[in-house]
């Protein structure tokens, strides 16, 4: 019926300053009227590190309700005392970890980031809207180090240098790699399933499109070291060699 | 009065235990043998190792930290060598903790030694934590030791995005020269394919090669015997130092850096490859 797997999405982050919720509406419709279209269904998640300590009690029932009412699917929590995460819990969110990596992993709501998928699929401008100005693409002369994350959002990203083991390199469109790429790679973030990656030797830790992923032991030896183009056919991660 | 070829030079790894120390002391003291006023600076607070290494620990009255937070000049705190003139040292202090390192405080102080020497090599401990990031914050350029293993070759790739990205240099847009030096390296390991070879590391780190020193006992009884490897009786690792100063100094030049390169590998019985 259902396969459960791990998946790295990108989530807009609400950084709340205050528990006055009537007042947050108000600021939230504001920013929405400035980006519609990057609002619309968009998952996001609600950081409570930059909280004043007196603001103790956030009515997290109510606050998910004004983020429903603005079209805005609240996935989880970030920071916050106990018994914030327990009203947030009560509420329906899901506690997410700090630091963006274990995002992936304690991403428990697969259902909300399939929906999300979907909804990017069938609507492909849609990350594009947060960069309207300039060009999208995003171009790396420098090796990305261990430990290092280069993000191109709303466009595609090209490294022309090699990318270390350790490091990671997102893009909501495609992502060319004229060098070795031996840490991870995910394009197609924003679920778009048309993105495609080439490097010019797989030594990869893990490839991704759209949340498809394969780690290294998962790629087939015969493309290790090789220059390929990677895409999704019939649902499913391709390898190609160039 | 700065004078213009100051050069700060961090020797930094990430990883412990890979010869940071034994190299600073090294390369520090061949500098000074060649006539350049040379300071070696030890920011590994609490630990202390440096003194050890070039024998003046019983010569420790102020330290760092000392002058950092002004109980005592620079003057007091220096150790001139007694071997070499041209060579002093600037010991960490044993009984304080890292955090007694301020950013203000070691940028005041590396410019006043700018003012002194031609040379300051601040031997970072490891990590990247706060004594490590001060240590290469105000550097000009840096030197990378690593062993041929994976671990150590993983964290040096990870200073070096941090040397592109949290030194004074690179907020300024400006480069910082790297270099890289492989530490430790044992031939017979590298054909049994126990560790990475040469052309290995450099594959990864992409950075220029300063110089290979071979794992050899003439390092343990320098440290013992509180002698840096270049004062010491000549051996391999004595050489292999000397010349990486020479390419350091520039004086063996880019276009010849293949010929020097083959020069130690022979010089070191290194024909052959690692195993693929
Ligand atoms: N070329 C070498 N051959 C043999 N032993 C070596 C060599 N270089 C370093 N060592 C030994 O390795 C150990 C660690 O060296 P050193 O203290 O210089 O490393 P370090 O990077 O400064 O360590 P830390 O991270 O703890 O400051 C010492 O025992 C030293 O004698
Ligand atoms: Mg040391």
């Amino acid at each position: 019926m259902f396969q459960l797997k791990g998946g790295l999405y990108p989530l807009t982050a609400l950084q709340l300053l205050g528990s006055n919720l009537a007042l947050f509406e108000e600021q939230l419709a504001l920013k929405i009227q400035q980006a519609p279209k990057f609002f619309h269904h968009a998952p996001v998640v609600i950081e409570l590190q930059k909280l004043n300590p007196a603001d103790i009690s956030i009515n997290f029932k109510e606050l998910v309700a004004i983020l429903s009412r603005k079209k805005l699917i609240p996935v989880g929590i970030r920071g916050g005392h106990p018994t914030q995460q327990a009203a947030a819990t009560e509420a329906g969110l899901a506690i997410l970890t700090e630091g963006g990596k274990e995002l992936s992993k304690s991403q428990t709501q697969p259902e909300k980031s399939a929906e999300q998928t979907v909804q990017a699929t069938t609507n492909p401008d849609t990350s594009n809207e947060a960069d309207i100005k300039g060009t999208p693409t995003k171009i790396i002369t420098e090796p990305v180090r261990s430990g290092q994350q280069v993000y191109a959002r709303g466009g595609d990203l090209i490294v022309l240098a090699p990318v270390s083991h350790g490091s990671e390199l997102l893009a909501d469109g495609h992502i060319h790699i004229y060098g070795p790429l031996r840490g991870r790679a995910l394009a197609g973030v924003t679920g778009d399933s048309t993105a495609r990656i080439f490097c010019q030797s797989l030594e990869a830790e893990l490839i991704s499109i759209a949340g498809e992923y394969k780690i290294s032991e998962d790629i087939d030896q015969s493309f290790w070291r090789l220059g390929v183009e990677i895409s999704i056919e019939a649902g499913r991660l391709h390898i190609r060699p160039l | 009065m700065v004078k213009s070829e100051s050069k700060i030079i961090v020797v930094t790894s990430g990883k412990g235990g890979v010869g940071k120390t034994t190299t600073s002391a090294a390369i520090g003291a061949e500098l000074a043998n060649r006539g350049h006023k040379t300071v070696v600076v030890d920011f590994d607070i609490g630990l202390r190792n440096l003194d050890l290494i070039m024998g003046c620990e019983r010569r420790v009255i102020f330290d760092f930290v000392n002058v950092i937070q002004s109980d005592a000049n620079l003057s007091q705190a220096l150790i001139k060598d007694k071997r070499n003139e041209n060579l002093f040292i600037l010991p960490a202090s044993q009984t304080r903790d890292k955090d007694a390192l301020t950013a203000e405080g070691v940028e005041r102080v590396l410019a006043d030694l700018r003012k002194e020497f031609a040379f300051i090599i601040c031997d970072s401990p490891a990590g990247i934590e706060r004594g490590a990031l001060l240590a290469l914050r105000y550097a000009d350029e840096a030197i990378i030791v690593t062993n041929p293993e994976v671990s150590s070759v993983r964290d040096s790739d990870r200073i070096i995005g941090v040397l592109n990205s949290r030194t004074q240099r690179a907020e300024q847009n400006l480069e910082i020269k790297k270099h890289l030096l492989l530490t430790r390296y044992a031939q017979g390991r590298v054909q049994r394919g126990e560790m990475l070879s040469v052309e290995d590391v450099q594959e990864i780190l992409a950075i220029p090669l300063l110089g290979i020193i071979p794992e050899s006992t003439a390092v343990l009884n320098a440290s013992n015997s509180g002698v840096p490897v270049t004062l010491g009786p000549v051996s391999d690792a004595k050489r292999a130092y000397q010349q990486a100063v020479a390419v350091l100094l520039g004086e063996e030049s880019q276009s010849r850096q293949k010929g020097w390169k083959s020069k130690i590998l022979e010089g070191l019985k290194l024909f052959t490859r690692s195993p693929a």
